[in-house]
C-alpha cells in the first residue's frame, strides 16, 4: 500500500469524509476563539462553560430543540451562577467556577443516565465525529460560520477588551457586553466542538491552538491565521491516526494538538531554550 | 481655575466610595481647571486608583457626584474626553500588539462597528507617535519598549483619542531619570494645549517641574493647592500616615 493510498483510502467512505470536514470546521472556529481566550486569561472559564453546556444539550435533545439553544441557555446560566457565588464574597472566583461547572456537568451526566437512547448521548460526552450525520454536519457548519463571523467583525473590540478593559470602558465601550459576546460565542463553539472531541475535551480545542500560535508570533493578526491553520492540520492528522490505529478520534485529535504545542514550546522560534538569548538582545537594543 | 466661561474640566463633589466594609474614598471634593497639570499624591491604598475609577465612572459612588467638562462621566466617555494611562502592573506586556496598534486603540471611540481605521485615523496615529517621538519604534511589540517609552506610547494613545483630560496612574514607576524628564516635558506641552492632566504618584521629586498644583489624598483630600505648600513636612507627614500630633503626644508620654 502506497502513502497516497493510505491518505486517500479514508475519503472513500462517506462517514470519514464527513468526519474530516466536520473536524476541520470545528478546529477552525475553536482556534479563532482560542486566540482571545488565552489573551483574556479565560482558560478556566472556557473549561467551565464548555462543561456546563452538557445539561442544556441533553435537555435540548429530550425536547427536540436545537443543541445550540440549550448550550447558550446553560452557558449563560453557568456564568450568572459563577458571578452570583463569587459576589457573595464567601468563596474565591476559582472555587466559584469549579463548584458551578462541575455541578452543572454532573446534572448533565445524571440527565444522560436517565434518558432513553443513551448511546446517542454518550457521544456528547466523548465525541463521535466518525458517526456524524449530514444534518449534524450542516448544523455545525452554520454555527461555526455565525461564531467566526461575530469574532471577525468584532475582532478589534475584543482585542481591546483583552488588552486594556479600562481603556475600552473609558472610550465608551461596554466591557460587560463584550464579555457577554465572547461568552456567547464560547457556548456556540462548545456545541460545534463537542461533536468532534466531546464535552470533556472541548476546552483543549479552545485553548491549545491560541497558546501555540502565541508562541510563534507577536502579531495578533498572524495569530488569527496561525491558530486555525495549525488546529485544522493537527486535527486532520488526528483523524487519520485514529483511522489507521483504530483509536478514539476525539482523544487522538487533542493528543496531536498537545504534541504540536509541546514541539513549538521546546523548539519554536521563541522557545524556552532560545528565549534567554533573545531577551538579552532586546535589552541591549532598548538600553541604547 | 476653570477655563474662560466653561465648567471645570474635572469636578468631584463629596465623592464617597465603599467596597464592602472598606471606606476607599470619604467625601472627596475637587475641582480642576483646563490646561493644568495636577499631581495626586498619596501612599498605596490612599484611594488614588479608586478616585481615577470614580472619574472614569467605573465604580458605584456611595455618595457624591462626578462631572467631567460639566457633564456626566458616561457622556464624557462617549465623547472620548478622558484618556487613561494605566500603571505598569496593569498591562500584559507580552500581549501581541504593536506600539502602533496600541495608539490606534485611542481612535476606536471615533470608529464604526468593525473599528476599521480610515485615512484620518492613520494620520492621527502617526501624528501622535511623532509627538511622543516613537515613530521609529511604532512596529515594535509593546513589551519591547523601555519603561519610559511604554508610558509615552500610552500617552500617544490619549493624544490620538484627542482626550481633553488625561489620567496617568503612577507614570514614573520603573522609569529612568532621562525618560522621566521627557515625560514631564510632554505632559507640560499637553497642558499648554489646554488639556487637563491628573497624575497620580507616590513619588515626589518630579512634582515641582511637573505640576501646577497638588492634591494630597488619604481617602479624603487633605490638601489642595500649590506644589510648594504640598511638599511642606507637616502636610507630607499627614499624607503618608505619620500623624505629627500623635508622634509628638507619643514622645511626651
Amino acid at each position: 500500500m502506497t502513502l497516497v493510498d493510505l491518505l486517500v483510502e479514508p475519503w472513500t467512505f462517506d462517514f470519514m469524509a464527513r468526519a474530516f470536514v466536520t473536524t476541520t470546521i470545528a478546529a477552525v472556529v475553536a482556534a479563532l476563539l482560542s486566540c482571545w481566550l488565552v489573551l483574556v486569561g479565560w482558560s478556566l472559564m472556557g473549561d467551565a462553560v464548555s462543561h456546563a453546556v452538557l445539561p442544556g444539550v441533553v435537555l435540548a435533545y429530550i425536547l427536540g430543540a436545537p443543541f445550540a439553544l440549550g448550550a447558550l441557555v446553560f452557558g449563560g446560566l453557568a456564568v450568572v451562577l459563577i458571578g452570583a457565588v463569587r459576589d457573595t464574597g464567601r468563596v474565591k472566583e476559582d472555587a466559584a467556577i469549579g463548584i458551578v461547572f462541575t455541578t452543572l456537568f454532573a446534572l448533565g451526566l445524571v440527565l444522560v443516565s436517565v434518558t432513553p437512547s443513551q448511546t446517542d448521548l454518550s457521544h456528547i460526552i466523548f465525541g463521535n465525529v466518525l458517526g456524524i450525520s449530514s444534518s449534524e454536519l450542516l448544523q455545525v457548519a452554520v454555527l461555526a460560520v455565525v461564531g467566526s463571523a461575530v469574532l471577525l467583525v468584532k475582532r478589534r473590540d475584543l482585542v481591546l477588551f483583552a488588552f486594556d478593559p479600562t481603556h475600552a470602558h473609558a472610550i465608551g465601550l461596554s466591557t460587560r457586553r463584550l464579555s457577554a459576546l465572547l461568552l456567547g460565542v464560547l457556548a456556540l463553539t462548545a456545541v460545534v466542538t463537542l461533536q468532534v472531541v466531546g464535552v470533556i475535551l472541548v476546552v483543549a480545542m479552545l485553548i491549545i491552538p491560541g497558546a501555540t500560535a502565541s508562541l510563534l508570533t507577536q502579531r495578533f493578526g498572524r495569530m488569527l491565521v496561525l491558530a486555525p491553520t495549525i488546529s485544522a492540520l493537527s486535527s486532520i492528522v488526528g483523524i487519520y491516526l485514529s483511522y489507521w490505529l483504530d483509536a478514539a478520534s476525539g482523544g487522538m485529535v487533542v493528543l496531536v494538538q498537545g504534541a504540536v504545542f509541546a514541539v513549538v514550546l521546546l523548539a519554536g522560534p521563541r522557545s524556552a531554550l532560545l528565549r534567554g538569548r533573545a531577551r538579552r538582545r532586546v535589552r541591549a537594543r532598548v538600553s541604547r | 481655575m476653570s477655563g474662560p466661561g466653561g465648567a471645570p474640566a474635572l469636578e468631584a463633589d463629596g465623592v464617597t466610595v465603599r467596597y464592602g466594609d472598606v471606606l476607599a474614598l470619604d467625601g472627596v471634593t475637587l475641582r480642576l481647571g483646563r490646561g493644568t497639570v495636577c499631581g495626586l499624591i498619596g501612599m498605596n491604598g490612599s484611594g488614588k486608583s479608586t478616585l481615577f475609577k470614580a472619574l472614569l465612572g467605573m465604580v458605584d459612588l456611595t455618595a457624591g457626584t462626578v462631572r467631567v467638562d460639566g457633564g456626566t462621566p458616561a457622556r464624557a466617555r462617549r465623547r472620548g474626553a478622558v484618556g487613561y494611562v494605566p500603571q505598569t502592573e496593569a498591562v500584559d506586556w507580552a500581549f501581541p500588539v504593536s506600539v502602533r496598534d496600541v495608539v490606534m486603540m485611542g481612535r476606536y471611540g471615533h470608529l464604526g462597528i468593525t473599528r476599521r481605521p480610515r485615512p484620518a485615523d492613520h494620520e492621527a496615529v502617526e501624528a501622535a507617535l511623532e509627538r511622543v517621538e516613537l515613530t521609529d519604534l511604532a512596529d515594535r511589540q509593546i513589551g519591547q519598549l523601555s519603561g519610559g517609552q511604554r508610558k509615552r506610547a500610552f500617552v500617544a494613545r490619549g493624544i490620538a483619542q484627542d482626550a481633553r483630560t488625561m489620567l496617568l496612574d503612577e507614570p514614573f514607576a520603573g522609569v529612568d531619570k532621562r525618560s522621566e524628564a521627557t515625560i514631564v516635558r510632554l505632559l507640560r506641552e499637553l497642558a499648554a494645549d489646554g488639556r487637563t492632566v491628573l497624575v497620580s504618584s507616590h513619588d515626589l521629586h518630579a512634582l515641582p517641574q511637573l505640576a501646577d498644583e497638588a492634591v494630597l489624598l488619604l481617602r479624603r483630600v487633605l490638601f489642595h493647592g500649590s506644589v510648594a505648600e504640598a511638599l511642606e513636612p507637616d502636610n507630607l507627614a499627614r499624607t503618608f500616615g505619620l500623624d505629627v500630633s500623635d508622634a509628638r503626644g507619643g514622645g511626651a508620654a
